[in-house]
């Protein structure tokens, strides 16, 4: 059933994105350098983009370059350079006792969670149909009202928790690094 | 497949033929030829008429006018030494003008540039693509350049470009926020993402246009946010040569600094095409009846428009001062970020009902005052009694300060 469904263009799309993610996730991990690490990041997240593509998700896709390659690694680099972090780190020490095996148990649980998935659930890598209603999502211009409608009736209350939990976190961000000044200037009058 | 294509561009509505293939690369090679020759006449325009804003001759030893100085330039640097410094990171410093290089080019590709022609009984756009996704390619790949410039600036190992890197990356994610808004007002006021689109809702006359069609202000904003995400004066703090040496690219040379170079100007065309595009009709304009030849005339006026952008930029750079980086800082988030967010949802609220739009301009003038109450009340905190600094001769020194903070640790 497999090798009928699927035509050769979107398999070599498929296995070139594929390639991507994994290249990519595995550098983040491999890589000694962070900044090495982010840019393999980047990497993964366009092999990302080009699966989102592939499953003609097209605003998908520009979303995920914009916002995760063009503003959230942008930072995570802004704080590396910032930091002066950007040094070779030795994997020896554990900076936290215990660390690595927790890792691996979370390892062992992650992995399990996919393969019982994969096991109770239709193969989704490939196919066309990836909206709940069963209907394939349409392309062109037509993609983008398909994903604001979802968003601003049928998902409403999600949309908006999220920003509102993204606005908490700002004004928590804001509220500590204020609070730090705060207590330095307590200390220069006393 | 072929319905979802032809649903992009009308070349494909019969399905991809070897000649419809041939179109397709003949397109993109002209567009790569058109984007370079334009690259060498810009950086000759922008060299003359900055000279003559400054009373200088300029460039005028090579070909007529010196139209080939940039030529010459470009053998120049072709056979200097590549050096490459000894601090620096090997793959990044490499990698890095091609991330400014590759974005450069593939921005102009959405940009149409004229009507439809037909080419051997296809119907030809005259844009080299014009995917669904439109105009959010152009936000991809400036969020993508932006890599080239802090990783330029990293991997020289060297202090200038460092810094230069780390005001890049801060001042092109701050107006990134104000140039998506704009753009979301005039996706809002289309209904499209896709460039053809966006040009074909403003093809009925001067009045259609974005420019006036939305109110000025977003085409002010996304004026400044460009010129801010552009690195171009008078917010080249990223390059400022009297702080800076050279910024991001001080420790280039060669054939690198050159692609850089290519990149910026390319920017610069690019973006005044993108604003045409988004705000002046792009191609349109008025065309007489002359049989055979009306195509070439939305050419001729979409170049006229860019041009007058692209001389714009050099105006600005032989006028203004460069701004200082908070006052770059407090433009972007306090001035642009608010106004275009209000401008937007004014805009969104009239495109429902009259009614809706005054309520939104309402609501918008309320916040307005809210903030601006609100930066006055920091901006007074901020300079209160505590947190000036005392005057230079009476600091504390850094033993003094140390001392201090130990001292309290002990309290």
């Amino acid at each position: 059933m497999i090798a009928t469904a699927y035509a050769i263009p979107d398999v070599l799309v498929f296995l070139t994105s594929a390639l991507l993610i994994l290249v990519g996730a595995v550098g983040v991990l491999a890589m000694r350098n962070p900044v090495h690490s982010a840019l393999s990041l980047i990497l993964a997240l366009f092999g990302v983009a080009v699966a989102f593509v592939a499953q003609s998700a097209d605003f998908l896709a520009a979303v995920q370059i914009i916002v995760y390659a063009g503003a959230i690694v942008v930072l995570f680099l802004f704080v590396i350079m910032f930091l002066g972090v950007d040094r070779r780190e030795t994997v020896r020490v554990e900076p936290l006792v215990g660390q690595r095996v927790f890792a691996g148990v979370g390892v062992l649980i992650t992995v399990a969670g996919l393969i019982a998935l994969f096991a109770r659930s239709h193969w989704v890598t490939g196919a066309i149909a990836v909206s709940s209603s069963g209907q394939a999502l349409q392309t062109g211009s037509k993609n983008v009202t398909q994903i604001g409608t979802a968003v601003f009736t049928t998902y409403l209350f999600a949309f908006e928790a999220t920003a509102a939990l993204l606005i908490v976190a700002v004004v928590g961000a804001v509220l500590l690094a204020r609070r730090e000044r705060a207590a330095d200037a307590e200390g220069s009058q006393s | 497949m072929t319905s979802w294509l032809a649903t992009v561009d009308p070349l494909f509505a019969h399905g991809v033929t070897w000649a419809v293939l041939l179109i397709v690369i003949i397109k993109v090679l002209v567009g790569f030829a058109a984007l370079m020759g334009s690259v060498t006449l810009m950086i000759w325009f922008e060299r003359k008429a900055i000279s003559d804003m400054q009373s200088r001759i300029g460039p005028q030893r090579w070909g007529p006018f010196g139209l080939l100085q940039t030529l010459a330039d470009g053998v120049k640097l072709f056979f200097k030494e590549d050096l490459l410094p000894a601090e620096a990171d090997r793959f990044a410093f490499k990698l890095a003008p091609y991330l400014v290089l590759v974005p450069a080019l593939i921005t102009f590709s959405i940009v149409p540039i004229g009507g439809t022609v037909t080419i051997a009984g296809h119907p030809v756009l005259l844009q080299v693509a014009n995917p669904p996704i439109g105009i959010l390619l152009m936000l991809a790949m400036s969020g993508i350049s932006v890599y080239g410039v802090i990783l330029a600036g990293w991997s020289s190992g060297s202090k200038y470009p460092l810094m230069s890197a780390v005001r890049a990356s801060a001042q092109m994610i701050s107006y990134e926020a104000a140039l998506g808004m704009t753009i979301v007002t005039v996706v809002l006021a289309t209904g499209s993402l896709s460039t053809h689109d966006i040009v074909a809702a403003q093809a009925h006359g001067v009045w259609h246009w974005n420019l006036i069609r939305l109110g000025v202000v977003p085409f002010v904003v996304f004026l400044i946010a460009i010129t801010a995400e552009l690195n171009r004066p008078p917010f080249d703090v990223v390059e400022a040569e009297s702080e800076l040496v050279g910024g991001f690219h001080t420790e280039y040379s060669s054939l690198r600094f050159a692609l850089f170079f290519l990149a910026e100007f390319m920017n610069t065309i690019t973006m005044s095409a993108i604003i045409v595009t988004l705000f002046l009709g792009g191609p349109a304009g008025w065309v007489p009846n002359i049989p055979h030849v009306r195509w070439v005339f939305p050419i001729l006026w979409f170049l006229v428009k860019t041009v007058g952008f692209a001389f714009g930029y050099v105006w600005f750079r032989a006028a203004l001062p460069r701004l200082r980086y908070d006052q770059l800082m407090n433009l972007g988030w306090k001035r642009l970020i608010p106004l275009s967010l209000g401008w937007m949802l004014i805009v969104a609220g009239f495109l429902i009902r009259p009614s809706w739009g005054f309520l939104m301009a309402a609501l918008v003038i309320l916040a307005w005052t809210i903030l601006t109450r609100a930066f006055a009340l920091g901006q007074g905190r901020e300079e209160s009694v505590d947190s000036i600094l005392p005057p230079v001769g009476e600091r504390p020194l850094p033993g003094r300060v140390l001392r201090a903070w130990t001292d309290r640790e002990k309290d």
